[in-house]
Order: structure tokens, then C-alpha cells, then sequence
């Protein structure tokens, strides 16, 4: 889309992901009166979980800068003006002066993506809805994540459908202690989720153990799911970086955390010292080491994977999508190829965590993926 | 998603969980029930600030004590129950009466780890209220602090958000050494900031990176933390970039973060509300001037009060504190500051 002759297109400080209230300008990609075509990353930004792109939504030319690097600002916020050449200086400069950061807290206004939670059989069980109608789709992260490590998805996918993301058991704000921490129990909380939460078919979208268990809950329980979505998925071969694990769950401060974590993604800059701190937090609560501990023995013992899922999903007979990362450092792009009749995405520039390093690419294929709403509701 | 409660709150939290979880925890202090000894209600005032109202009646008098005003008898059961078994936490209202026991904490708690061929274990936490800006005069305003800082064989605790608060009280009364756990009366209820329902630990020696930034580096304690904050906010619209780091504990003290920040920015300024002589603030200057001086582009600044007793008058007691506008002045200092130009 091109930016309508004569008239003023701002960029703004996106939100990505609920919790996110602002943003720090790090660099510009395009020089004050350059040109600007939709979806390039025209600047970046920081927040306090990740760094990340902002794109242009309209070609054009970027008439101010208004944001300057190392600048903290709002969501909404301006940053930057695009408009073609025919608008003059003046009226550019008007605009900047005139404009007002509109509220965008969408929780003062609608009251929702609220957290909400469960009781499950295991004990609590934390989770998020955003949208409405369309699909039902739910997000499962993977080890020592939560459903943070959606921010740059949720959004995107709840503009078409209804999206659910869980904190699985023994991670985020759902109950800590994991009796049986085999990817087995854990798959049985997602199903009694879906069953007890969500009504109908959904579209499950998992990422690493959240892929594997995803694909367990599919094959235990094939009238819950109508596609799987596996993101850098565990159960499709034999190997995993155990060294990996081993680091995170024995990382004690920012340092070692920092070393761990850089592993999981191809650009190493987006991992913030905000991001390090937030995992510390969930490392420090009593309990969670030894829950990451009881889920590494149980799932990935001696460092590599129990359970080899492939010809189980293989044969599941609904739509099937793989994402990967080509440099993924922890659950290797090559296991891609025990599911080939799976739809494949492989992606340059992201490592384990394609859909924080490569969140539009992802959205799309998703979105793709499960297609238009069978039926609104 | 946030869980935003204050500073007050994330203690009793804490108290909860440790009372809780370990049956050797134990609490003692003046009126921390309140009523003890005499007729009419009890459990009326849960400490001079209200932080462990409801203990009592929930954990029993053998539990939660109060004790007579005897700053002696409280540290000096709390020191040898501690040497005997029990995890005490007692309360000492304010750190300025701590001359009254300081024998007990500075030749008796500190040594004997040292003094029993390192047989002898002191887990005591002793809590006590800091800081001015409370009309309290200057017999209970003060942030005597860098006394303890002084004394090998004590480990001192100084919180600036709950989040802080509430890892550090847990990870004080698992520690097996005398740990002193500094409060500032100000931030009981100011300090607000997200908190995890469940209990945590944050380990001593780590500095809390507050505000990251690439100018000039803010080191700040307790209620300064904030001050430092306020100052970084208005610096910010000038185009002064601040990294704030909150050592939360001095004794240990993270020196590598510090140091590590300092590398970056070249550029230290260090807000202390103690006293100026001897305060951590020179500490952690004196520190940097040896081991980071070829990173330092500009002199050391230490914003501190005056050497003087806290005053009661209003007006000179709110001078006396530090506030935004003389970090703020500080940091402009160090930022401009050129070799030969002057200031």
C-alpha cells in the first residue's frame, strides 16, 4: 500500500504483546527523506522483553525522524512520518506538533487480554485470550518458557481468530510443583484444557517440548485438534542440544542466564538484559529449578530425546505445519524431515525462536495455515 | 498479568512463607504482637509499622514474642537461639538504637563463625527502619548502615522495591550468617512494583541493573534508588542516558557490575543518604578510583547529606536529603566534565 498523495502516515510504537507499555528507539534503518515501502523495518526498538523491527505499513518517504535513538517512549507514541513528496515541509511539521498519542491500553478500554486461570488435576493452570470468532487456535510454549514467548504473535493471530496461550505446568504463573513431569502429563493438562476451556476443534500451535506435546495431545486425543502447528519441534529425532538445558536450569545469575539463553536465537543483540532478568525471576521462585530439572530427566534424559513422535503424527490425517529456524541451535532444522508430508517452512535469520526473530514470517504461515474461518460464531 | 503490591505487603508475604515453611523461624521484637503483659486486646499493633500484625494469633506466642523496650535482651536472645538452632528474625525498630546491643551484633553474632574454627553457625536476621524524611528528629532518621558495612562476619541488606524486599527477607533467613536487613520507613508504602505470588530468593552480591543506560553510571541504595530514578527521567529529556544499579546488598557487594557498567559508561555518580564520611558512597567511589580508573572519564561524584545530625526542622530536613534536582546536578557535572576545563 501506498501512502495516499498529499496525505500524512505517522508511525507509531507498536505493542507488542500485552504487557508491553513502551518502548526504546536503538537504530534507524532509513534516513530522514528516504524512501520507505511497505513492511520494511524502518526502525528498531527495545522493550523491556526484546528488541524488535517496526515496519513501515505504507510506502512513501520518511519525512521526519521524530524519535531519536536512545529515546524511551509510550506505545502509540510517534516515531516517524511517511508521506510522498507532494506534502510540503510545513504541513509535515504541523502534524508532528499536532500529534496526540492516542491511549492505546486496550486493557483500560475492553477490559481484556486479562489473565485468567483454571483448576486442572495438576493444580492451576495460567493462560491468555485475545480476539474473538473465527478459529480457535492455542499457543503452547516450550521448556522454561511462558506465553510471553508469543508477544509478537498473539496479536496478529487474534485479529482473525481466537487465541489462547497457556503457561503449561510448572512455568509462568500456573502451579510450579510437576509430580510427573513426562511430556505425557503434561499433554494431558493441555487436553484437559482444551476440553475444559475451549469448546470445539482447536489449532494447536506448539514450539519445541510444547511442539512434541502438541503432537501428543493430536495423537491421544484426534477429536480436539484440527491442525498442529510445530514450531522447532521435540519428537522428530534423536538429538537436542542437552547442554543447552543443563546450562539454563543450572544458571544462577545474569551472566550464566545470559550465555544460556543467547543460544536460542540466530541474532544475539534482541536478547536484552530485561529479558535475562525476567527468566531470572521465574528461575528464582522456590520450586522452579527443580520442576526444569524433573522435565529435563524425564523428557530429554542424557541429553537427548526420550520420545520419537513422527510416525504417530505422520499418521494423524489432519494438516500438519513445521517451522524452523535454519540456524537453530538446540532441536536442529535437519528433523524436519521425518514428517514429509508436512507443510515446511525453514527461515533464514532465526535461530530456536523463530517466532520472536521472524514473527511476521510466522504469522503469515500460520494464519495461511489454518486459512479463512470454517464458521463464525 | 502484573501483580503490583508494596513494599510492606511483599514483607509480610515473606514473613507468611518463612513462618510457614521452617518451624525453627521464630519472631521477636518490641510490640510486634503489641498488648503482651498487659489487659485489653493483643496482637494490636503488629510491629511499630504494622508489618507483622496477624502473626501472633496464627503462629503462637512461642513463635512471634514480644519483648521489653531492651534492645539488649532482643538481639541477645536472638544471638543465641540462633547459635542454638533456631532461625530468629528480630525486629529492632529503629538503627539508631543499635548502639544499646552493638556489642551483641559487632563481637558476638559477627565472630563466631570465626572465633569456632567456622563450627559456629549465627542465622539471625535482625530488621531495623532507616532513613529521614519522617519528622522523626535525629535520634530516628538515620541510615547507619556503613557502621555495619564496616564489621567483617555480617551481611547487610538494603531493599528498594517489594520485588527486592520479599527475595532478599526469604534468602536472609535461609542464609546461616547474621544478616541486618535495612528498611526505609519511606518506602514501606511508595515502594510498589510486581510481585510473584509464590516465594522466591535473590541471592547477595547481585546488583539489580534498575535503569539500563550508556552516560553515566548511578549507583544508589534504599529510597535513593528512587531519587535516582526521578533524576534519570529529567536527564533523559536533556539527552543524558543513565544506567542506575541498585547493589541491594553492601556486605556482600556486587563489584563487578559496578565496575562492568563503569567500563561502559566512564562515568560515576553515587547517591548515598548516609552520613558523608566513611558511607558507602566513598566505598564504592574509593573502589572504582582503584580498579576502574582507566575507565573513568571523569571525576568521581558522591551525593550524600551533610556531615550533621538529621535536623528537625522541616524545611533543613527535607534539605539535607538528596533529591532529584542534586543527582540530577551531579550528573550533568560528570557528563560535562573535561581535563583541564574545569567543571
Amino acid at each position: 500500500m501506498t501512502v495516499e498523495e498529499g496525505s500524512i502516515h505517522a508511525i507509531t510504537v507498536p505493542k507488542w504483546g500485552m504487557t508491553m507499555e513502551g518502548g526504546q528507539v536503538t537504530t534507524w534503518h532509513v534516513e530522514e527523506g528516504g524512501p520507505v515501502t511497505a513492511g520494511q523495518e524502518v526502525l528498531d526498538i527495545e522493550t523491556s522483553k526484546i528488541a524488535g523491527s517496526v515496519e513501515a505499513k505504507v510506502s512513501g518517504v520518511l519525512r521526519r525522524q521524530v524519535a531519536r535513538p536512545g529515546q524511551a517512549l509510550p506505545v502509540g507514541a510517534l516515531l516517524g512520518v511517511v508521506a510522498d513528496l507532494s506534502v510540503p515541509d510545513a504541513a509535515v511539521d504541523e502534524f508532528v506538533a499536532g500529534f496526540v498519542t492516542e491511549s492505546v491500553d486496550e486493557t483500560a478500554e475492553s477490559g481484556g487480554p486479562a489473565t485468567k486461570s483454571v483448576e486442572l488435576a495438576g493444580g492451576k493452570l495460567n493462560y491468555t485470550v485475545q480476539g474473538e470468532g473465527g478459529e480457535t487456535v492455542v499457543l503452547v510454549h516450550g521448556f522454561g518458557g511462558d506465553l510471553n514467548n508469543w508477544l509478537f504473535n498473539t496479536a496478529a493471530l487474534a485479529a482473525e481468530h481466537t487465541v489462547y496461550a497457556l503457561d503449561l505446568p510448572g512455568h509462568g504463573a500456573s502451579a510450579k510443583s510437576l509430580d510427573d513431569a513426562s511430556m505425557d502429563s503434561l499433554a494431558a493438562a493441555v487436553a484437559e484444557f482444551v476440553s475444559k476451556v475451549v469448546s470445539g476443534r482447536v489449532h494447536l500451535v506448539g514450539h519445541s517440548l510444547g511442539g512434541g506435546i502438541c503432537q501428543l495431545v493430536a495423537q491421544r486425543q484426534p477429536d480436539l485438534v484440527a491442525s498442529l502447528t510445530l514450531i522447532a519441534p521435540v519428537g522428530l529425532g534423536p538429538e537436542i542440544h542437552g547442554g543447552y538445558l543443563q546450562a539454563f536450569i543450572a544458571a544462577k545469575n545474569r551472566r550464566e542466564l545470559k550465555a544460556a539463553v543467547t543460544e536460542l536465537f540466530h541474532d544475539q543483540s534482541v536478547v536484552t538484559g530485561r529479558m535475562v532478568d525476567d527468566i531470572l525471576r521465574y528461575k528464582r521462585i522456590l520450586g522452579v529449578e527443580q520442576a526444569l530439572g524433573r522435565l529435563a530427566a524425564a523428557n530429554f534424559p542424557q541429553g537427548g530425546q526420550a520420545l520419537l513422535l513422527a510416525p504417530g503424527t505422520e499418521a494423524l490425517g489432519i494438516p500438519v505445519g513445521l517451522i524452523w529456524g535454519r540456524e537453530d541451535k538446540i532441536v536442529p532444522a535437519s528433523h524436519a524431515a521425518a514428517l514429509p508430508s508436512a507443510r515446511l517452512l525453514l527461515l533464514d535469520g532465526a535461530g530456536h525462536m523463530p517466532m520472536m526473530e521472524q514473527a511476521k514470517a510466522v504469522n503469515e504461515a500460520i494464519l495461511g495455515w489454518i486459512g479463512p474461518a470454517r464458521s463464525v460464531s | 498479568m502484573a501483580r503490583i503490591i508494596t513494599m510492606r505487603q511483599a514483607l509480610q508475604e515473606a514473613f507468611l512463607h518463612l513462618m510457614e515453611e521452617d518451624p525453627r523461624v521464630i519472631m521477636l521484637g518490641e510490640d510486634i504482637a503489641g498488648g503482651e503483659g498487659s489487659p485489653g486486646s493483643q496482637d494490636a499493633w503488629g510491629g511499630d509499622m504494622g508489618l507483622t500484625k496477624g502473626l501472633q494469633p496464627r503462629f503462637g506466642k512461642s513463635r512471634v514474642m514480644d519483648t521489653p523496650i531492651s534492645e539488649s535482651a532482643i538481639i541477645g536472645t536472638a544471638v543465641g537461639a540462633a547459635t542454638c538452632g533456631l532461625r530468629p528474625i528480630a525486629e529492632l525498630m529503629f538503627v539508631d538504637f543499635m548502639g544499646v546491643c552493638f556489642d551483641q551484633i559487632m563481637n558476638q553474632a559477627a565472630k563466631f563463625r570465626y572465633m569456632f574454627g567456622g563450627r559456629a553457625e549465627t542465622p539471625v536476621v535482625i530488621r531495623t527502619q532507616i532513613g529521614a524524611g519522617y519528622r522523626g528528629a535525629a535520634q530516628h532518621s538515620q541510615c547507619l548502615y556503613p557502621l555495619f558495612t564496616h564489621i567483617p562476619g555480617i551481611k547487610c541488606v538494603i531493599p528498594s522495591s517489594a520485588y527486592d524486599a520479599k527475595g532478599l527477607m526469604i534468602e536472609a533467613v535461609h542464609d546461616n550468617d547474621p544478616v541486618i536487613f535495612f528498611e526505609h520507613k519511606f518506602l514501606y508504602d511508595s515502594a510498589r512494583d510486581d510481585v510473584p505470588e509464590e516465594a522466591y530468593t535473590i541471592p547477595f552480591g547481585e546488583a539489580s541493573i534498575v535503569r539500563e543506560g550508556g552516560d553515566v553510571t548511578i549507583v544508589a541504595l534504599a529510597r535513593m534508588v528512587h531519587v535516582a530514578r526521578e533524576a534519570a527521567s529529567v536527564l533523559e529529556r536533556e539527552g543524558i542516558s543513565c544506567e542506575i544499579i541498585d547493589p541491594r546488598t553492601i556486605s556482600p557487594l556486587d563489584e563487578d557490575t559496578i565496575l562492568e557498567s563503569v567500563a561502559k559508561t566512564g562515568r560515576l555518580v553515587v547517591v548515598d543518604e548516609a552520613y558523608p564520611r566513611c558511607n558507602v558512597g566513598k566505598d564504592i567511589a574509593a573502589l572504582v578510583a582503584q580498579q576502574g580508573f582507566a575507565d573513568l572519564r571523569a571525576p568521581v561524584e558522591v551525593v550524600s547529606p551533610p556531615h550533621t545530625p538529621v535536623p528537625f526542622a522541616p524545611e533543613l530536613e527535607d534539605a539535607f536529603i538528596p533529591d532529584a534536582a542534586k543527582v540530577a546536578d551531579a550528573v550533568r557535572r560528570v557528563a560535562g566534565w573535561q581535563r583541564g576545563g574545569g567543571k
